[in-house]
């Protein structure tokens, strides 16, 4: 029986949800182009995720393996709505920014794969733990990839102003790339490749 | 008239391409890009899906959870607002359709059906099927430009899946550096991909 504490921590850096598992990419990557929004986004993914774990696991007993793709979709697709409604009552400018993607967790593998794979076999506070660790995991690479973008893109963090561009008399000149979409996946790329040279065992098959 | 539709349809296909503009979709993209032919075949799957789905959910939006949307049902449902359960009933429909879809192509084209395998069922997560609609929403489109819309966003995300498992079957015979391999190299020709699109940026007809 695993440790509570393993697994916690095992998403975050041995069994990266992003990197090893290819997992949720989907929405992680339109909604980092700004550090505070990325946040959200992440809060967001780890709530739905623990919180879906711990319902599937609590009902696992009881639901008909048939229709149990159904059910998890059904207490997903509730806990997103949820979410979506906190975030428009209380973070309407986040909301705003992170439009479709919000609702658009619902179909986040991450989800679907922690549902389907660990909390159908296991308790429902392991489950639970999972699904934290698993939202910490995708948060630590989104958040770096943000910070990155957000750092050489505009010369800000969290919108303060780091580094003063040349358009406002600085001396910055932010580089436009960081802020269109390709740029997020040489991150990941990079990010994959020195995760993967420092951990040899996984490298995958071409 | 058909000028609109045809500039919506090309923007969908090319400019706001799901995939390579939008991420929608990557788990898939990703996972199943080692060959062209698995490729085409969801490639198809998803034209098809995304097709039937949006302008069905562009019926469900426009006449049963917009506010006041209930209208027809008597002046007393005048100002129901529905929007919350948006998103269920999106996911229910696309559950749905794939659903349907896997049977009716079980029961008349079984080739294509064994071909197609697992990744029908998956489609149902394709987070770029659920995107569209949540696009077409977010848009306000009307019935017949949600067709188009669904039509054009299919194409191009099927496009851009084939078009990435034709590099990568070439990639099998490069020399990638050991950490680089797999996944990460994927993810950088993606990002090239995905600059080479933007170059439409702007094209308008």
């Amino acid at each position: 029986m695993a440790k509570p504490v393993d697994v916690l921590f095992d998403p975050v850096f041995k069994k990266n949800p992003i990197a090893l598992l290819v997992l949720g990419i989907c929405s992680a990557l339109a909604v980092t182009t700004k550090l505070e929004a990325t946040i959200v986004m992440c809060v967001a993914v780890t709530v739905v995720v623990a919180f879906s774990s711990a319902s599937v696991s609590l009902i696992r007993n009881h639901v008909p393996n048939s229709i149990r793709i159904i059910i998890m979709m059904t207490i997903i697709a509730s806990l997103v709505i949820i979410v979506d409604q906190f975030l428009q009552a209380y973070a309407f400018s986040a909301s705003k920014e992170l439009s479709v993607f919000v609702g658009l967790i619902i179909t986040n593998c991450i989800v679907m794969g922690r549902t389907e794979g660990f909390a159908m076999q296991n308790s429902v506070k392991m489950s639970f733990l999972d699904g934290i660790g698993n939202g910490l995991g995708y948060s630590i690479i989104l958040v770096f990839v943000a910070m990155v973008r957000e750092f050489f893109g505009t010369g800000k963090l969290f919108g303060i102003e780091i580094m003063k561009q040349s358009t406002e008399g600085g001396w910055y000149v932010p580089n436009g790339l960081m802020l269109l979409p390709p740029s997020a996946f040489f991150l990941i790329g990079v990010f994959i490749w020195i995760l993967r040279s420092i951990k040899k065992d996984q490298v995958g098959a071409s | 008239m058909w000028e609109h539709h045809l500039n919506l349809l090309v923007r969908s296909i090319f400019i706001e391409n799901l995939a390579l503009a939008f991420f929608l979709g990557m788990c898939t993209f990703l996972a199943v890009s080692k060959n062209v032919k698995t490729a085409m075949g969801l490639g198809y799957a998803v034209i098809v899906i995304q097709a039937i789905t949006v302008p069905a959910n562009n019926l469900i939006y426009n006449y049963l959870l917009k506010p006041g949307a209930l209208a027809w049902a008597g002046s007393e449902y005048a100002a129901v607002d529905l929007r919350f359960v948006g998103l269920i009933s999106y996911i229910g429909v696309i559950a749905a359709m794939v659903q349907i879809l896997e049977m009716t192509l079980d029961r008349y084209f079984p080739k294509l059906f064994i071909d197609l395998g697992i990744f029908l069922p998956l489609i149902t997560v394709n987070c770029a099927i659920l995107g569209g609609t949540l696009f077409m929403v977010q848009r306000d489109y009307n019935f017949a430009e949600s067709v188009t819309f669904g039509v054009g966003s299919g194409i191009g995300w099927a496009m851009a899946i084939v078009a990435l498992a034709g590099i990568r079957e070439k990639l099998k015979y490069s020399d990638v550096p050991d950490g680089l391999k797999g996944l990460g190299i994927t993810f950088i020709t993606v990002g090239l991909m995905a600059l080479a699109f933007m170059s439409f940026g702007g094209i308008q007809l």
